[in-house]
């Protein structure tokens, strides 16, 4: 009797109440479900979290909670109640009295999110005008209150200005203000920290724990498993339209139910043992080519004391690289770690000398590499290769993936057209993708297929090290897993060294013997990756990996070696 | 998985995916419509049996008729076949002026883009000054140093758009050059010559081949606007613009005078724009 | 904007002036036909070798080409655009006497092709498919039609037929209305494919989004955000679109018989009267310069992708 009473308690008190929602788009032959059957319920002070991968309708379900589902949409539900109140069958005006007042939505990047032609101060003023709130000098004051409520400096000043004179945590903060203006007794969150650095993430996530904290109940959608945990009470798991697991934060994440749960915790890689793999795909045979000769000294590249500088849009020059040395021998990973503006890029494309330093050297495999001219250098390139973030804008766009990998190729070990044919399917086996995709164009591949072309591409030269600037950091955590699975193997059939660059503290971990951590331009830190992540003992390198969200409670690890 | 990606890619960034065969009637009707004036400039005796200068004073200002289909002039002569005729020209000067404006353009336009700090600047302010004056007021700059004439309407409709298609062809070379598959090439070992043949030229040109086929509206457009001011092609050669001219004194009575030589003018730049259009969506790659 | 930047726009400014100015005399220079004959009767007439020296001596023909070109410069800089070789007055006072008209016809036309195509794009863009494409198609149509084509046709029916408007304008306004909206109409059409493309772009962005999960309702999102947006690109083509208006008005004002600079230009380029053709196109690229130069100071705080170009 006292569980009915709690359970009769509890129906009332639940802000959301969604049953079987389903929403379809397109008509008659080409409707394609993309919500089928969501059921859940938030209640007051609790954050109720959706993750999922692309494609699998969690900001589809978000949007649609605030009726925004989309054109040509179809949403249907047995029951959709907002504070008690069905909201079903709601028009747009009736819709327009909720959102805002009831509900608040924030979204990712609000660069992009605010509207950039207009001040910060007009964008959460609007919510309070939509709803009238209080004439023009009362609503001046709510803005300057909301916007020191989220931690925004100098209020009077910001509030005059446009988003993007603001700093990224700045604008997302102010993001949140216009969503709560009003104080909505729900806010949902589709992705509101993953355009951030680390460190800015960690305070906006305070941010929505304060409010929880409040009383304001919080759906979260996100693909992070690690940002979900920190602020969850309850995960749902979505793919394919379905929520396939849901319940209490610590059961799903050490007890999953479902494989395709155990598949996302077991991708994460911060949750594993180094050297252990994160997808359940089995390493492939790989084809060899032919090896160039290793260094004496075992050294694949070598940096100096590196600098460069570019000048700024206001004529000042600014150090991109400053005092940079580092080392990378055979079979190894360096990883370079660091939030955007460190440098990691820049010094990339140093090390693969596509820029020259102002000062210090390059040296790859013991010869001169910077200082030498670029017609002594193109001979040499071979033995150096890239992986870009975003294969597609790296690939010619007329090009099909046959053409891509073929014109990679070295000509004089493979001078005939035949011997490129087949080495080029050799090196599409090596990577996982099959012969059907040679006449394609990487415009129609998934992303996961792209970043392999690209790795394809770059194993054609045959090289010693490869440059990988942030190779998974735009693609699902599954095929992320699976891409780091592959670049794992490679380096062990292949002995080739990387430069491993990332602002994922938790991939690097996973990838990197030895780890630059850099900031500004500056190394702050550097050692093996044990000692990074066990024992800091910069400031900086502490703050980062506080600031780092741990999946926890502690996974189920699940890692298959 | 079972999504399409190709639906999937068109989806998210809003596109609409057409099906490469769907029945598009306003392409095929543009594309007939250019190929009937392209066969009109090439054998007009074809599709008239008279001459366009044949007058007949006693059939002047008839209305269309099942013997003038399109009526007569102050003449006497049969507007269908002045249409005809005129044709020649009009694509001539049209065709000939966008391939003289856009060989220009590729020469400067690569040469800044390609040609280092120095060269670029100069060109580039080049441009500018030349931008800072419309087309037209340059086109007749230049027959007011030459005089009128074929020869002369051709170079000044193509000075008038040159330096447009310049810059265009210059931001184009620039953004190539930047691009991350031309840096992965150069990462490669590949040759500078070797890059340009692959990547800069075919990806620089795209474009390009979009903006000829408008451009050949819109020199079409221009050409007869000189004639039309008496600066074009000499009276009594049919020329669209020219016919607009003389008619200009008749229209409140003779309708027929300015409806048919303009219908012509603006069917040629309707269609090449819808042909333009076309064009590129598909080098955009929006179709499947 | 910093002042530092301003001067370095306005130095811009008189850079490309100065080359304009530098071209129409090069442009004089290469010209086939002597100026002394143009400026003795043309083609059809036979001076006398002294009167030929006479001419030379008076307009400086015969000095060196650079001491031309510094006179040339020197008597821009002081507004003196040369003497007409028709005419025999200054340049100045010719368009002085014409420009008035003209003026008033090109800013009528802009203001006009503005206002038809925001509203077009305001009701019929990002609808639905078809009318959006009704829309599209309209402007595809008039961005299409020729100016004077144009013109004659709406002549013909509302003067001749409707008789509702003047065929002959008497300077008043209602002689103001066709030639107008003749020049206005095909602008309208390229400026509102413009305005439409950025439009439907503005409101597939994300900040529509969050203001309808403010409240807003779609025709808000149109008109608060997306409407803003979407003029921008106009706007900064302002200074283009007046060049272009400018140079377009020669054949409107042809067509409606209508006092102005065009048919002083047209027939100055018949004669081959040089100084009026290159005072009315500096005149015109000055015009276009320092209106794109107001466009870039005006709106370099509002919209930031501005600042770089």
């Amino acid at each position: 009797m006292m569980a009915r009473r709690e359970a009769n308690a509890d129906r009332a008190k639940a802000l959301l109440r969604v049953e079987d929602l389903t929403v379809a788009f397109g008509a008659g032959r080409d409707r394609r479900q993309v919500v089928r059957g969501v059921s859940f319920e938030v209640a007051p002070g609790e954050c109720f979290a959706i993750v999922g991968e692309s494609g699998s309708g969690k900001s589809v379900t978000a949007r649609t909670l605030l009726g925004l589902p989309g054109a040509s949409s179809h949403v249907t539900a047995t029951r959709l109640e907002l504070r008690g109140k069905s909201v079903l069958h709601h028009r747009d005006r009736d819709w327009r009295r909720v959102r805002g007042r009831e509900v608040g939505f924030v979204l990712q990047d609000a660069l992009v999110s605010l509207d950039p032609l207009r001040t910060v101060g007009r964008e959460i003023a609007e919510t309070l005008r939509l709803h009238r709130f209080g004439g023009g000098a009362r609503r001046r004051e709510r803005v300057l209150e909301l916007l020191t409520a989220v931690g925004v400096p100098e209020p009077e000043l910001r509030s005059r200005q446009l988003p993007h004179e603001l700093s990224g945590g700045q604008r997302q903060r102010a993001l949140i203000a216009s969503a709560i203006a009003l104080d909505p007794p729900l806010v949902i969150a589709d992705e509101p920290t993953t355009a951030l650095d680390v460190t800015i993430q960690a305070q906006i996530l305070d941010l929505l724990q304060a409010m929880k904290e409040r009383g304001t109940g919080l759906i979260l959608i996100s693909h992070d498993l690690a940002v979900v945990s920190r602020l969850a009470d309850r995960i749902a798991v979505m793919r394919d339209g379905r929520l396939v697991e849901e319940g209490a934060v610590a059961d799903v994440l050490t007890q999953p139910r479902d494989p395709y749960t155990q598949a996302l915790l077991d991708a994460v890689p911060a949750a594993h043992r180094k050297g252990t793999r994160l997808s359940n795909v089995p390493p492939r045979p790989v084809h060899a080519g032919h090896c160039s000769e290793p260094p004496a000294d075992g050294i694949v590249l070598q940096a100096d004391s590196l600098v460069k500088r570019f000048g700024g849009p206001d004529g000042v020059e600014r150090a991109a690289v400053e005092d940079v040395s580092f080392t990378i021998g055979v079979g190894e990973t360096l990883g370079i770690v660091g939030e955007s503006g460190s440098g990691k890029t820049t010094t990339a494309r140093l090390a693969l000398a596509l820029l020259q330093p102002d000062a210090g050297t390059v040296r790859l495999a013991g010869e001169r590499w910077s200082e030498a001219t670029e017609a002594q250098r193109r001979p040499r390139r071979r033995r150096i290769s890239v992986v870009y973030q975003d294969p597609l804008g790296s690939f010619d766009p007329r090009w099909t993936v046959r053409r891509i990998v073929e014109d990679a190729l070295p000509t004089d070990v493979y001078p005939d057209s035949a011997a490129r044919h087949r080495r080029t399917r050799e090196l599409l086996a090596d990577v996982g993708l099959g012969d059907e995709h040679l006449g394609r164009r990487p415009l129609l591949l998934s992303g996961g297929q792209r970043q392999r072309v690209a790795i394809a591409r770059a194993l054609a030269p045959e090289p010693s090290l490869i440059v990988c600037d942030e190779p998974v950091s735009a693609l699902d955590v599954t095929i992320q897993a699976q891409v780091l699975d592959l670049l794992a193997d490679l380096q062990q059939k292949l002995g080739l060294s990387y430069l491993f660059i990332s602002h994922d503290l938790g991939v690097i971990h996973h990838v990197a013997d030895r780890v630059l951590v850099m900031r500004d331009g500056g190394v702050v830190e550097s050692g093996t990756a044990t000692e990074i992540f066990e024992t800091p003992r910069d400031p900086y390198t502490r703050q980062l990996l506080t600031s780092l969200p741990a999946v926890e409670p502690e996974p189920a690890l699940g890692g298959q070696s | 998985m079972a999504v399409n990606v190709a639906d999937a890619v068109a989806m998210r960034s809003g596109l609409q995916i057409r099906d490469a065969h769907a029945f598009r009637p306003t392409v095929y009707v543009a594309a007939l419509f250019l190929a009937l004036v392209l066969a009109w400039a090439v054998v007009p005796s074809a599709f008239t049996s008279g001459s366009p200068f044949d007058t007949d004073i006693e059939a002047a200002l008839r209305g269309p008729s099942l013997d003038h289909w399109f009526g007569t002039d102050a003449s006497g002569r049969d507007i269908y076949t002045r249409v005809v005729f005129g044709a020649r020209s009009s694509l001539l000067i049209g065709v000939a002026a966008t391939a003289l404006a856009l060989l220009a353009a590729i020469a400067f336009g690569f040469a800044a883009g390609l040609g280092g700090r120095i060269c670029d600047g100069a060109i580039s302010r080049f441009l500018e000054v030349v931008l800072a004056l419309p087309g037209l007021l340059l086109a007749l700059l230049f027959i007011a140093m030459f005089g009128p004439g074929v020869a002369t309407e051709i170079v000044a409709v193509a000075i008038g758009s040159a330096a447009g298609y310049a810059w265009m062809v210059r931001g184009q070379v620039i953004a190539v050059k930047g691009s991350d598959y031309v840096s992965a090439a150069t990462a490669l070992g590949h040759e500078p010559r070797r890059i340009v043949a692959q990547h800069v030229f075919p990806n620089a040109m795209r474009p390009l081949v979009v903006l000829a086929t408008m451009g050949v509206g819109q020199s079409i457009v221009w050409a007869s606007s000189l004639s039309f001011l008496g600066l074009g092609v000499a009276p009594p050669a049919p020329e669209w613009g020219a016919m607009l001219d003389a008619g200009r004194d008749f229209v409140s009575t003779a309708w027929w005078l300015e409806l048919f030589p303009g219908l012509a003018i603006i069917g040629c730049t309707l269609a090449v724009t819808v042909l333009g259009r076309y064009l590129q969506q598909r080098l955009e790659g929006r179709l499947t | 904007m910093s002042l530092l930047r301003v001067l370095g726009r306005v130095a811009g400014v008189v850079g490309v002036l100065w080359g304009a100015a530098t071209l129409t005399f090069i442009a004089q220079q290469l010209m086939p036909t002597d100026p002394a004959q143009t400026i003795l009767g043309g083609a059809g007439a036979k001076p006398s070798p002294e009167q030929i020296a006479a001419v030379n001596a008076q307009y400086g023909f015969d000095r060196a080409v650079l001491v031309q070109y510094l006179d040339y410069l020197g008597g821009l800089l002081r507004g003196d655009l040369g003497t007409s070789y028709i005419r025999k007055q200054p340049v100045t006072d010719i368009i002085g006497q014409q420009i008035g008209s003209t003026v008033t016809l090109t800013i009528t036309a802009l203001l006009a092709a503005w206002f038809i195509a925001v509203a077009v794009t305001l009701v019929t863009a990002h609808r639905n498919r078809s009318v959006a494409a009704l829309g599209s198609g309209l402007e595809t149509l008039l961005a299409a039609l020729p100016q004077y084509w144009l013109g004659i046709v709406l002549l013909v029916v509302f003067a001749f037929h409707l008789h509702v408007l003047p065929v002959v304008g008497d300077g008043g306004f209602e002689g103001l209305v066709l030639p107008a909206l003749t020049l206005a109409l095909p602008l309208a059409g390229f400026l509102g494919q413009v305005t439409r493309d950025e439009f439907s772009s503005a409101m597939e962005q994300p900040f529509a989004v969050s203001a309808r999960a403010r409240g807003m309702s779609d025709f808000g999102v149109r008109w608060r955000h997306a409407l803003r947006h979407a003029v921008l690109p106009g706007l900064t083509l302002s200074g283009w679109a007046l060049g272009s208006l400018f140079s377009t008005a020669v054949i409107v004002e042809s067509v409606f018989v209508r006092p102005g600079l065009g048919r002083v230009l047209v027939d100055a380029v018949a004669s081959h009267d040089m100084p009026v053709v290159v005072g009315v196109t500096l005149l015109v690229a000055a015009v276009y310069v320092i209106a794109n130069l107001l466009v870039r100071v005006a709106f370099v705080r509002a919209d930031p992708r501005l600042r770089s170009a």
